[in-house]
């Protein structure tokens, strides 16, 4: 049995005049890999936006149901979202702390909790074991994503040093370090060739299946759409289009129409 | 070799352009009235330093210089450091009463500037109005004491308090507004401190300023000739002649006691969460935004954090001076410490401590130079942004490595 973990209800985005996503609904399941794709400016990053926090829609519910509770993303103060519905997010360009090494990235993802470890920096500024034992489980925590990822030996690199395939991993990695429910990707594919590609998909794979976290994705590579995903949504110009498993996909008209044109009479 | 020699003529030329009026006239006052004379060879030898200076920069660009990077092993390092301290503690007595003045200005400066570099280096927030918490902290200390008659060592950390609380309430408002439109905000914030302690008569003593600051006292021996206290004096309790350089000796030490504690914390700070959410937060705000990470209270702490020391900066620069005036609070002691926290390499304590070191004592050296004292602090400036673009010591220390 599927059980939901993101109701999206009629949600709407306007800037001014321009309706960037229009009334769309969907579920998104525990433990599923679900993806949004469609034409450029169907309006899926506004969606992520909308999703954590970066926008407030002007229309619909966002509801995220946790084991022991459901959460109204959209009433939720902005600012909010990460830190307590738990949701992480990577970005189209991406953004790493490019001065900082590969290992700092990880730890500022546990900046919440450390930070409460450390008493707000008194126990921290003191040097207190509370605090050692927390800094060692985040930087335990850290090394595991290292080894997930394949960055071990650049542990100590500074990110914007780092290969883009490598950025596009740590990225992944440093929001996986949040612990999060929901881990949304803005097309994590993006300027990776086919091996990188592959491994991304196991990658995701993984986080899918061992960690428990499920994924929400944004991706125009087919590739990794159809072969990870469990559930598509596709959007055009705002709109739902069509919702489905990746064969219904493949056979819908509306998607065909949407990618390749319509055919002339 | 024919377009080497094109490269020169633009600069030469200008400087024969600027020379011309800047340095080919000049006004000589007699008796009578002023005369407008002329002395047309120092146009041709500021022609000639900038073709000199041209020629040599293309050599070196053929040829460069081997370069170096200060980065001497690690051990070597800590006996400097080691050698450093010493010296700063047996400085008051191998030196004059003014070498000492000076040392205590230097210190007080290093401690503003890494008060700087924890708002502006760390967290990235150009605060051009720094110097309000620093005026803020010093008369918190001179109307504290004239009013309430409170005690050196109370007034210090009330000081400080009162700077990160004024920090804490300014900065709600204006950390709203981001990178140039801050520095602009805080600017007409150091401005608005200025002008009321200016013209707040009742107050703040206006323009003429406070005088009877509090002095230190050593666990409450006074350094006076007398006591009011009812305690003995300082020299009476040791037994030793009374030496007005005494009080100059203890505050020499208090500031660089009140230095280290600034190094230690702001280098603790740096290693714990909060310190990376500070240089995170510089790197990239939507990232931070992405991880949870609660902007405005980290904004608001590292710019408080930064006012607070600055505060207590200001609380022993009163005690220092004697007297407090709006004077001493302009835009130029801004300027003053952003070019030490820029000079030095944001973010880098030791590079800033450098900077500020060589910022504080280059116009009090250079004082037998009279007018041109100001033509070689701009020159030292050109010649860091030449060879150093981004500090003195741009090298970053990562705050946790993988071992």
């Amino acid at each position: 049995m599927r059980t939901p973990l993101l109701d999206v209800t009629d949600l709407t985005m306007q800037f001014g005049g321009l309706t960037a996503v229009d009334g769309v609904s969907f579920t998104a399941h525990q433990g599923e890999i679900t993806a949004i794709i469609g034409p450029n400016g169907a309006g899926k990053t506004t969606l992520f936006n909308c999703l954590t926090g970066f926008y407030k829609p002007t229309q619909g519910t966002l509801l995220l149901h946790t084991a022991d509770k459901s959460i109204r993303l959209d009433t939720l103060p902005r600012s909010h979202i990460a830190a307590k519905a738990k949701i992480a997010r990577t970005f189209q360009n991406i953004r790493l702390f490019t001065g900082m090494t590969v290992l700092e990235n990880l730890l500022v993802a546990q900046h919440n909790a450390l930070m409460r470890a450390s008493g707000f920096c008194i126990a921290g500024l003191l040097g207190l074991p509370r605090y050692r034992k927390a800094e060692q489980h985040a930087l335990e925590k850290a090394r595991y994503w290292l080894h997930k990822i394949d960055l071990t030996d650049k542990a100590d690199w500074e990110a914007g040093n780092l290969p883009y395939g490598d950025q596009r991993r740590l990225e992944i990695a440093r929001a996986m370090c949040m612990e999060p429910v929901l881990l949304c990707l803005d097309e994590p594919a993006a300027g990776l060739n086919p091996k990188e590609s592959a491994d991304l998909n196991t990658l995701l794979q993984d986080i899918c299946n061992t960690e428990k976290t499920s994924l929400l994705l944004i991706e125009h590579d087919m590739s990794v759409v159809m072969n990870i995903s469990h559930h598509i949504i596709v959007l055009e110009y705002g709109r739902r289009i069509a919702d489905g498993t990746p064969q219904e996909i493949k056979n819908n008209a509306d998607v065909i129409r949407a990618y390749l044109g319509e055919e002339s009479a | 070799m024919n377009k080497n020699f094109l490269t020169f003529l633009p600069p030469v030329f200008l400087t024969l352009l600027l020379s011309l009026p800047l340095l080919g006239f000049f006004a000589q006052e007699n008796s009578k009235d002023i005369l407008l004379l002329q002395r047309w060879d120092w146009v041709l030898y500021a022609t000639a330093a900038v073709f000199l200076a041209n020629s040599v920069l293309i050599v070196l660009k053929k040829y460069p210089l081997p370069s170096f990077a200060i980065s001497p092993p690690a051990k070597n390092l800590n006996a400097l450091k080691a050698l450093l301290f010493l010296g700063l503690l047996a400085l008051p007595f191998l030196s004059s009463r003014s070498t000492i003045d000076l040392a205590t200005l230097v210190l007080l400066y290093i401690c503003l500037a890494w008060g700087l570099n924890i708002t502006m280096g760390l967290a990235g927030l150009l605060d051009l109005g720094y110097v309000a918490f620093y005026a803020i902290g010093a008369y918190t200390t001179a109307i504290l004491s004239h009013y309430y008659g409170l005690s050196f060592w109370q007034c210090v950390p009330l000081s400080g308090l009162v700077a990160a609380i004024f920090a804490l309430v300014i900065g709600m408002p204006i950390l709203r507004v981001q990178g140039d439109y801050l520095a602009i905000v805080a600017l007409g914030f150091a401005e608005i401190v200025r002008i009321v302690a200016t013209n707040w008569q009742s107050l703040t003593g206006g323009p003429n300023g406070m005088s009877g600051m509090p002095r230190p006292t050593f666990f409450g021996l006074e350094f006076g000739r007398t006591s009011s206290s009812g305690l003995p004096t300082f020299q009476d309790f040791f037994h030793i002649p009374f030496n007005s350089e005494h009080r100059l000796i203890f505050l020499f030490y208090c500031i660089l006691g009140l230095a280290i504690i600034i190094y230690v914390v702001s280098k603790r700070l740096r290693c714990l969460p909060l310190g990376r959410a500070w240089e995170a937060m510089r790197e990239d705000e939507i990232a931070c935004r992405a991880l949870g990470i609660n902007l405005p209270r980290i904004k608001l702490s590292a710019y408080s954090i930064g006012a607070g020391i600055a505060g207590l900066v200001g609380a022993f620069f009163a005690t220092k001076q004697g007297f407090v005036s709006p004077e001493s609070f302009t835009f130029n002691e801004t300027a003053m410490i952003v070019a030490m926290v820029v000079l030095g390499g944001m973010g880098s304590l030791w590079g800033i401590c450098i900077a500020a070191t060589f910022l504080v004592l280059l116009p009090e050296l250079a004082r037998g130079l009279a007018d041109y004292r100001m033509l070689l602090f701009g020159l030292a400036m050109i010649l860091v942004m030449r060879f150093k673009p981004n500090g003195l010591i741009s090298v970053r220390q990562p705050t946790v490595k993988m071992s």
